[in-house]
């Protein structure tokens, strides 16, 4: 759920890093947070974890400049990734405009991508919003790990797990290096601005 | 759940009635705010010193989480929280299905003042928004 503020003239859009547990969500938003300048990006808020886990979200606020005349703030949230925290999950997504899925390329947690994404879907009908008419990208994490002697998945077989059918935009990434990060967060940026622009800035609001 | 937008008739209508039934009564600062965290109206002591934006995503998820609490409980959800410190004191109560307004009072006001009056103030924004 978009808020625009006629006032001030401001936009302000969620997105939602979502994923399996240890895909990397919270590692884009570090990155962000540490690459960007301090006049663009707020204060990030990240609450209390358990190791590293995320237990409830992290929270980072951007001003991304002006789109006419409209301040665009976006606030980055991620969702723990966990099975368990499927209340909490939920919850963070409340009131998305966009979303990140951040998929982890471990043979091993292939079922755990399949299962992350299932479960954005149910967590998006709940909401009353659909896959299909959602801003959603992928984002294929950890791509250092393909010339490592772990069992990785290829991108390919990632598509054909996750993007067979909505043929969403995809980024390869290695969230702790940056790689793929400001690619991933530009295209989403664009998508919900889009998004919520195509609702709003041509009806007689503005 | 669609798009809010704040027209400036609604901002001056629900600024000018939290003003006057909270923040004459001594309340420190109130901040009407929506379920996704975003302020809305902030009426009151500067904001200088404290990261309104935090907070007000903080608050949403606070409120979100207890009313998962509610739910395993077999209530709905629970209508208002309240946190006491030794300074400062916070009450957060929904408003409407989409709105909730935090209240930042300190010793000399009492809780059951506040209370009473975002009672009554709750009623007002709704209407408001609902126009």
């Amino acid at each position: 759920m978009a808020f625009i503020d006629l006032i001030k003239k401001e936009v302000h859009c969620k997105i939602v890093y979502y994923g399996p547990g240890r895909s990397g969500k919270t590692t884009n938003l570090l990155t962000i947070y540490s690459a960007m300048d301090t006049a663009v990006r707020g204060k990030m808020l990240t609450i209390e974890t358990k190791g590293d886990r995320t237990l409830f979200f992290d929270f980072l606020p951007l001003n991304l400049g002006k789109i006419r005349g409209f301040n665009i703030r976006i606030q980055l949230y991620t969702v723990p990734g966990q099975v368990m925290y499927a209340a909490t999950r939920r919850l963070v997504l409340k009131g998305a405009d966009g979303v990140v899925f951040v998929a982890d390329p471990l043979v091993i947690r292939r079922e755990k991508n399949i299962e992350s994404f299932a479960c954005l879907k149910r967590n998006l009908n709940f909401y009353n919003l659909q896959l299909e008419e959602t801003p959603i990208i992928l984002q294929y994490n950890k791509q250092d790990l393909l010339s490592s002697p772990t069992p990785t998945l290829t991108i390919a077989q990632m598509e054909e797990d996750l993007n067979q059918h909505l043929k969403l935009k995809s980024f390869a990434a290695v969230s702790t290096k940056g790689i793929g990060v400001f690619e991933s967060l530009k295209e989403i940026s664009k998508q919900t601005v889009r998004h919520v622009a195509t609702r709003h800035l041509l009806t007689d609001h503005f | 759940m669609s798009d809010f937008v704040l027209t400036a008739s609604a901002l001056n209508a629900a600024q000018d009635k939290i003003f006057s039934t909270l923040i004459h009564a001594g309340v420190r600062t109130a901040m009407l705010i929506d379920c996704s965290g975003n302020i809305l109206v902030y009426c009151g002591q500067s904001t200088q010193n404290m990261d309104t934006i935090s907070l007000a995503a903080l608050a949403a998820a606070n409120f979100g989480a207890t009313t998962q609490i509610a739910q395993l409980i077999g209530e709905d959800d629970f209508s208002l929280l309240f946190h006491k410190g030794k300074k400062e004191n916070i009450h957060i109560c929904r408003v409407g299905e989409e709105l909730i307004l935090v209240t930042i009072f300190g010793q000399k006001v009492s809780l059951g003042m506040v209370r009473r009056r975002v009672a009554e103030l709750s009623e007002s924004i709704k209407n408001i928004f609902d126009r």
